[in-house]
């Protein structure tokens, strides 16, 4: 081993008992021994931390060098083992950092604080490893790891680099070796938005999967289907979709031999992320639902038998959307309810489901108000909210975006659902909604979005260009008075669809944002990401 | 006897153009633009003028008015009709004023004057009688009707000082004077057209093919993406169906926030409106009567989000929009 004299240099400041392992160790390679794999986590743990101490010498981290070290330790290795590799130390440091601490009491705090960063490299190692496998479409979504640390910038998420022909190719490899179909681009796409995908619903991608699938499991290539049928619609039903569909995977799951559950069901679960993102790209709710998956996944001792992990992950997965969703929902509520005055008029925009669930809530609590709801093409979803007021038995009235300006001035206040809270302050939600607090800023009425916490995320973005989902242009095709003018728009070449389903809404037009850890202001979501992830 | 003929043929005429404009309305898609609605109008009181029974400018402005008044209340949303009598009237009286004799000047002693001498014009009531009155009117009416033919090819000559190359142009729903100054400025230089579809009729459609058909890059819109496009989006030129006199627009619905995006991104608002459509009344109420299941037709613009207005005439400013309607039409014509 070449740098073994460097790094007996180096680790002067080891504790004793380490450098007898590291000895032990280097002796067993040069005997030319086959290590056991508890060596091996060592040899690596030591590496890492010669690495560590590298960086505090040095100063700022070198994380290619970290990179570089991973690949080279990964071909070394198996592929499929050298995750696991990475995740099964966290528990096992989580036991080794207490010995050396136990052992030195006046180095305790030094030792502590180096066992501490370990274990926070190696969760980000794992993280990042299971997000290098699975999760390149998520990854925008997923927040740093440690934020008391400045990280560098992550790589680029595969859906917005549509109009990078390398990158489509690295994508198309991937998704070969998964075995997961690729879906083509369809119909001619405005040049503006090069960057995204575009696809049709005529061809969803569960066409070019064989009966019965035998890489991917039959609940998620339903789920697919619903996604990209829009079947299922809205973050909060596509998450909880997504994760019961993940407890039929678990409970279907049985770990084959020399494997370990909590290594080899995070690998199983790539391919079925991947398949997902191409019947319809994530949303920062469910890549943020998929990251505390594979964490709980990962942090699933190796001694725990598998009936038992498996009950562990389902009671899991039950307590993240009691506790996430349907509780948040409740706080957001009772926040809410508070801001609703009798005689109030209230806008809602299409179709949100805690925008919803808050004033049939108020509805049961004797609140006079009545509620305009506002519509737009292609999608229509006011229609279904509109279904569920009235049923509820609220006075409603039905416009079209278009009509806003007309409508306003009666109204006293607007209740916005969001699809994602980005870091910058800006609201991202179903496309027309900057437009109706835009307008509500020109009457001076005020805008609340409700968002619950879990929908957060560190992703930053200041115009709805940069990253949006394109959905299928033939949608804007419309007869009217029985004439179809764009019935043949594929033809003419200069014509584009444009059918964008997100946007951005700047700060400034949102007066409060109410969610279930309280009503905060816009500008507050990278406070409330941070004391999340310090909670973690 | 030939004249009773000639007022039967009249007055079916009058009946049949009532009971069109009655059937067609705007907004949901208007049978006939508004210029061929002017040009109809003007056509219909050219006969009027020429076969009605008249003696003297009173009478002829009086048969004129009573005509007036039944075809705007036959389709109150068409202002041009109203717009097109009260040009009529004018041209009356200004034939009349010229016969008499009287200076065109005095004429033109115009705002200050006439604000301060209430009354200067009410002394003459129009009963004298010219030989060849009706021959000038009719003469007046035709030029009328030459200005009302060229409105567009004037407006879309000025394309080319106004759209550059490369641009990205934002317009909403279907107005034939867009149309044809785009496509105007396409002929010498490429740009990118929006078109907001402008729903529920989705006129928008129409427009996009249209103008794809001549070579011009076209994407549609929904009415929701209005604001996350507008960033990218360097002027946004519209038609509008009526010009108020305050400088501010009757347009079509969708259009009120297209100017409040635009304004926020400080992108400049063109409107391209022939001068028929400047009309006198600035009742908004009466947009608010034009509801039918919430589904209003027209928005009204306020004039600070307009930044300039194309016409036949050239380019203004909303601030200057009062002072053509006083050459326009005659105040007493206001109310009809």
């Amino acid at each position: 081993m070449a740098d073994s004299d460097g790094r007996q240099v180096v680790s002067i400041n080891h504790s004793t008992e380490e450098d007898v392992k590291l000895q032990e160790v280097v002796q067993a390679k040069c005997e030319g021994k086959e290590l056991t794999k508890e060596e091996k986590q060592r040899l690596r743990k030591e590496k890492k931390q010669h690495k560590k101490n590298k960086k505090d010498d040095r100063g700022p981290p070198e994380k290619e060098k970290e990179k570089e070290k991973a690949s080279v330790l990964a071909p070394s290795k198996p592929a499929t083992q050298s995750p696991a590799h990475k995740a099964a130390p966290v528990p096992v440091n989580a036991s080794a950092s207490e010995s050396p601490v136990a052992a030195e009491k006046p180095a305790k705090s030094k030792a502590e604080q180096r066992a501490e960063r370990r274990a926070r490299q190696d969760t980000e190692r794992a993280s990042k490893q299971g997000k290098k496998e699975g999760g390149q479409q998520s990854a925008s979504s997923k927040p740093k790891a440690t934020p008391n640390e400045l990280q560098p910038v992550k790589r680029l998420p595969e859906h917005i680099q549509v109009d990078d022909p390398a990158a489509l190719k690295k994508l198309a490899k991937k998704l070969e070796r998964q075995q997961v179909p690729l879906r083509s681009d369809y119909g001619y796409k405005v040049s503006l938005f090069s960057h995204l995908h575009q696809y049709s619903r005529k061809n969803p991608p569960t066409q070019q999967i064989s009966i019965p699938a035998t890489v991917i499991h039959p609940s998620i290539v339903r789920l697919g289907l619903q996604y990209s049928q829009g079947i299922i619609a809205g973050s909060n039903a596509r998450s909880v979709a997504l994760l019961h569909a993940f407890k039929q995977v678990i409970q279907d799951y049985s770990t084959p031999p020399n494997e370990e559950l909590s290594r080899d069901l995070v690998n199983k679960l790539s391919p079925y992320i991947s398949f997902l993102s191409q019947c319809r790209p994530l949303s920062a709710s469910m890549g943020n639902a998929i990251k505390y998956i594979k964490k709980e996944i990962s942090n699933i001792p190796s001694q725990c038998k598998e009936e038992e992990a498996k009950r562990r992950l389902q009671e899991c997965i039950d307590s993240y959307i009691n506790e996430k969703i349907i509780l948040a929902s409740e706080a957001i509520s009772k926040y809410a309810i508070e801001k609703i005055s009798d005689g109030d008029v209230i806008l809602v925009y299409g179709c949100s489901s805690l925008v919803n669930h808050i004033l049939c809530e108020a509805f049961e609590k004797q609140r006079k108000f009545r509620v305009i709801v506002v519509d737009s093409r292609p999608r229509l979803e006011g229609r279904e909210a509109l279904r569920r007021l009235v049923k509820k038995g609220i006075r409603c009235t039905y416009v079209l975006i278009s009509a806003l300006s007309y409508i306003l001035p009666e109204v006293s206040k607007v209740f916005l659902g969001a699809h994602a809270l980005l870091a910058n302050g800006y609201v991202m939600s179903r496309v027309g909604t900057s437009q109706i607090a835009l307008v509500a800023k020109a009457y001076n009425v005020p805008v609340l979005v409700c968002c619950e916490t879990y929908k957060f995320c560190e992703r930053v973005q200041t115009d709805s260009f940069e990253s949006n989902e394109l959905d299928d242009p033939d949608d804007l095709i419309v007869t009217r008075n029985g004439k179809t003018h764009l019935e043949n728009w594929q033809t003419v070449k200069s014509l584009g669809l444009l059918n964008l389903v997100y946007d951005v809404t700047p700060p400034d037009f949102v007066d409060l944002v109410i969610t279930d850890l309280g009503m905060i202001p816009c500008t507050s979501v990278p406070v409330v990401l941070r004391v999340k992830n310090v909670d973690q | 006897m030939p004249g009773a003929d000639k007022e039967t043929d009249l007055s079916e005429r009058i009946e049949s153009f009532l009971s069109e404009l009655k059937r067609c309305g705007s907004g949901a898609g208007s049978l006939r633009g508004s210029a061929e609605t002017a040009r109809e109008t003007t056509a219909l009181l050219r006969r009027i003028t020429a076969q009605a029974r008249w003696s003297n400018a009173g009478d002829l402005m009086e048969i004129i008015r009573k005509e007036g008044r039944r075809m705007t209340a036959a389709q109150p949303s068409e202002t041009t009709v109203g717009n097109m009598v009260r040009r009529v009237l004018k041209i009356i009286r200004e034939e009349y004023a010229r016969s008499r004799g009287s200076t065109e000047e005095a004429d033109q002693q115009e705002s200050l004057h006439k604000l301060l001498t209430s009354g200067g014009s009410s002394e003459d009531n129009f009963r004298q009688h010219f030989a060849h009155l009706k021959a000038n009117i009719i003469e007046a009416i035709n030029e009328l009707l030459t200005e009302l033919e060229g409105t567009t090819d004037n407006i879309s000559m000025q394309a080319l000082e106004h759209i550059h190359s490369n641009e990205v142009i934002m317009t909403i729903g279907r107005s034939r004077t867009v149309e044809a100054f785009l496509k105007d400025a396409a002929r010498k230089r490429k740009f990118h057209v929006m078109v907001a579809e402008c729903a529920p009729f989705c006129q928008g459609h129409e427009m996009a093919t249209s103008l794809s058909k001549e070579d011009i890059e076209t994407t549609v819109i929904p009415d929701a993406a209005i604001f996350a496009v507008m960033s990218r989006v360097n002027k946004v030129i519209i038609g509008t169906q009526t010009v108020l006199a305050n400088g501010g627009l009757r347009a079509v619905n969708g259009t009120h926030t297209l100017a409040l995006a635009a304004k926020h991104h400080s992108t400049p608002l063109i409107v391209c409106a022939p001068m028929f459509k400047l009309s006198p009344q600035i009742d908004v109420s009466e947009i608010l009567s034009k509801v039918n299941a919430h589904c209003p037709l027209f928005d009204y613009v306020p004039p600070e989000l307009i930044t300039l207005f194309i016409s036949n005439i050239g380019g203004n400013a909303p601030s200057y929009i009062y002072r053509l309607m006083s050459e326009l039409y005659h105040p007493e014509d206001h109310e009809l």
